[in-house]
């Protein structure tokens, strides 16, 4: 037993469980903490903003899949990283955040920089800790680590009251310890995978639902392989987006208010579909009930609270999505059993394809969405990491941009988080440092998190920011161009800031881009560079999203472009 | 429908006020609530009522489920649990006659009587909800004053 301050004992715990690098701002009530940079290994990153820290946290957990660690202070510091919390917690990511709290005998008193962050981000974390003793402090971050990561990944808080933090105390670091009421895993059901099997071999026209459990659980083998050897067709959730490789023949890609033609219209025409760790979120499915008619749902998810809670299933496999598919591909392999590539629906689902790859109209400009998307495709490695923030230019992505190595896109797909890409992709550059991380940004987007160019510069984490510049806040503008009779209130940036200077001036490299010639120079110089470059994109700020599914609306209401 | 949900927590500080959050922020209803210490002192048991349909209790017992404090949560089978609320009413008295009415019909239900006085009395009942909404009924024409319920508490019986 080690006698240590609290601050120490977090720091020792926190190497303990590998942790290299921390995203965070120091502030009066973490001062103990920050003063144990100075006694350890682990690097301390500095972000402009807290919420920053928890987005760079987030995206090191995705990439990494292990937690990624923030910190900040009390009060503010604290609130500031509540929507990193959410974010991370709708789209199951795991993350550890570490907050300094006023002493323990200030608590309730409403003190300076106090804010009650236990309360106040109960809905959006997968638990919270406050330890009260110095010697609470080993124990809150071993269990917080594993919570964070185990089962359905997502985010953990530690608060640490300061005089938990400065006080000494006799510590153990444990590594055996039991949680009575957390059972992360269940063994999946052999009797239902086995019923599973039989309704996708008895269906006309099967189609495979991947969603983010699938790469949360790198499945994508395993998902690869009962595909190709059932013949199935793959759609997939926005989160599940490049969980199956977009390039290959039977991928159909994203489904929902902004999926592809083709795999809406195959998922409306589907009789049965295998659902692979998703929680069919409105923005997938359209309207809950059209999508569940005449439809059979196989439902796999390791979170059993998603089995029946947004569509009836027929039959329904709890467990890792990965554990359960092995187990299918098992007990397909010593039956023989698969499907004939040689049937009506596969020949439809080729022909839809092929029609919607050829006939969906795009933007006439040279600059259009799916002509820029399409560029970025061409030159990035197939290795590099994509991040987006929220807006039009996600959903482009969506669309126009492929992925071909599973598991490399990533977005705010759940909570819809504004700002989120840029330090997304610094925090996935600092767990891939070898590879290209770029985020596709949009211009009201970026301009919330810009700021972290100078975590990006001075950091030496160099991203790439694909500004799909529309001067305006075109996803609103765009529900205003179709909903609200062309009334555009509140979203024109009125060409503010000129993003070439703005990186500039934090010793970043902004580049403009005006014909497809130069956005393939101005990434292939970015790719190069090892500084983060900005590469402003100007583009038709009339330019829609479509193919389109209104809130709402089922998704057989897909208005196209006309 | 109703339902009467048993919850084994870990009698820790916050575990109400989490399992409570979580009827408000996934828009479930609590019906009443009633929470003690178990013979373990490391466990609570929380017994809630609540109302919805089969799907939206099958979710509720899930959600409960996820919680990382709740240690076991089960729906309990009203035919096979012996359920009970305390309620204590306060009763406007205008007469002699009102009194003796109120005491038979207190007594018809195993309620005690407390505090009788020229205008008023106090009747403490343990009974089901039913029962307790029932006597409420039957009391309502002399005048509530106050009433106090302690919400159901709840076990399964053994051995079904």
């Amino acid at each position: 037993m080690d006698e240590m301050i609290g601050a120490r004992a977090l720091m020792v715990a926190m190497e303990k469980e590998g942790v290299k690098e921390v995203f965070g701002l120091p502030g009066g009530a973490n001062l103990p903490i920050y003063d144990e940079f100075a006694r350890c290994d682990i690097r301390h990153i500095l972000v402009r903003h807290e919420q920053s820290a928890s987005h760079m946290a987030d995206g090191f957990g995705r990439v990494s899949r292990k937690p990624g660690v923030c910190f900040a202070t009390s009060g503010p510091g604290a609130t500031n990283i509540l929507t990193g919390m959410a974010t991370a917690q709708a789209d199951s990511a795991p993350m550890v955040a570490v907050t300094g709290q006023v002493p323990v005998p200030m608590i309730g008193r409403d003190a300076f920089q106090e804010s009650d962050i236990i309360g106040m981000s109960n809905p959006v974390v997968k638990y919270a800790f406050q330890p009260r003793l110095p010697e609470d402090v080993p124990m809150a971050v071993r269990q917080g680590f594993f919570i964070a990561e185990s089962g359905r990944p997502g985010p953990v808080l530690i608060d640490i009251p300061k005089d938990v933090q400065q006080n000494k105390a006799s510590m153990t670091f444990p590594e055996e310890f039991k949680i009575r009421g957390y059972h992360p895993w269940t063994d999946p059901d052999i009797v239902n995978i086995s019923r599973a099997i039989e309704m996708l071999l008895s269906a006309d026209r099967p189609v495979i639902l991947a969603g983010g459990g699938a790469i949360i659980s790198s499945a994508f083998a395993e998902l690869q392989a009962i595909a190709e050897m059932l013949m199935i067709p793959v759609v997939t959730t926005f989160k599940g987006k490049g969980a199956f490789p977009e390039n290959h023949p039977l991928s159909l890609g994203p489904i929902g208010m902004h999926g592809h033609a083709e795999a809406n219209k195959i998922m409306i025409e589907a009789d049965c579909v295998i659902a692979i760790g998703t929680r069919f979120s409105d923005r997938s499915v359209g309207t809950f009930e059209e999508f569940e008619r005449r439809l059979k749902i196989i439902h796999m998810d390791v979170d059993p609270a998603e089995i029946g809670k947004n569509q009836t299933t027929q039959v329904a496999v709890v467990g890792d999505v990965r554990a359960s598919l092995r187990i299918m591909l098992k007990m397909l392999a010593t039956k023989a059993l698969s499907r004939s590539e040689d049937n009506v629906w596969l020949k439809h689902v080729k022909e839809t394809k092929t029609y919607w790859k050829e006939n969906l109209k795009i933007h006439p400009g040279e600059m259009g969405a799916a002509k820029i998307l399409r560029k970025l495709r061409e030159v990035l490695p197939p290795e590099a990491v994509v991040t987006t923030e929220v807006g039009q230019h996600q959903m482009w992505a969506s669309l126009f941009f492929d992925v071909i190595q599973p598991g490399t896109f990533f977005s705010s797909t759940g909570l819809g988080t504004m700002g989120w890409g840029f330090p997304a992709a610094i925090g996935a550059k600092v767990a891939k440092p070898g590879v290209p991380v770029v985020d596709i940004a949009g211009d009201g987007s970026f301009s919330m998190t810009e700021n972290s160019l100078a975590t990006s510069v001075l950091e030496d984490i160099p991203v790439i920011v694909f500004l799909v510049n529309n001067f305006s806040l075109g996803m609103v503008a765009q529900w205003q161009r179709t909903f609200y009779d062309r009334r555009m209130i509140g979203v024109d940036q009125c060409k503010c800031p000129d993003y070439v200077r703005l990186a500039e001036s934090y010793g970043a490299q902004g580049i403009r881009a005006q014909s497809i010639d130069e956005l393939g120079d101005a990434i292939r110089v970015g790719l190069k560079s090892d500084v983060a470059t900005v590469i402003d994109i100007p583009i038709d700020p009339e330019e829609d999203v479509l193919p389109f599914v209104a809130p709402g609306t089922p998704l057989k209401d897909m208005i196209l472009p006309s | 429908m109703w339902a009467i949900l048993s919850i084994l927590v870990e009698n820790k500080p916050g575990i109400l006020w989490k399992v409570t959050n979580l009827f408000r922020s996934r828009n479930f209803n609590i019906d009443s609530i009633s929470v003690g210490v178990t013979d373990n002192p490391e466990f609570s048991r929380m017994t809630i009522t609540t109302i919805g349909d089969e799907k939206q209790i099958a979710q509720i017992v899930k959600q409960l489920d996820k919680l990382i404090d709740t240690v076991e949560v089960r729906q309990l089978d009203e035919s096979k649990s012996v359920y009970r609320e305390m309620c204590i009413f306060k009763i406007k008295v205008g007469s002699a006659k009102d009194s003796m009415e109120i005491n038979t019909m207190a007594a018809a239900y195993h309620g005690k009587v407390h505090d009788a006085k020229s205008d008023s009395i106090m009747v403490e009942l343990t009974a089901t909800p039913d029962q307790i909404n029932a006597f409420e009924e039957l009391v309502r024409h002399f005048g509530i004053i106050e009433v106090a319920r302690t919400g159901v508490a709840a076990l399964q019986r053994s051995g079904i």
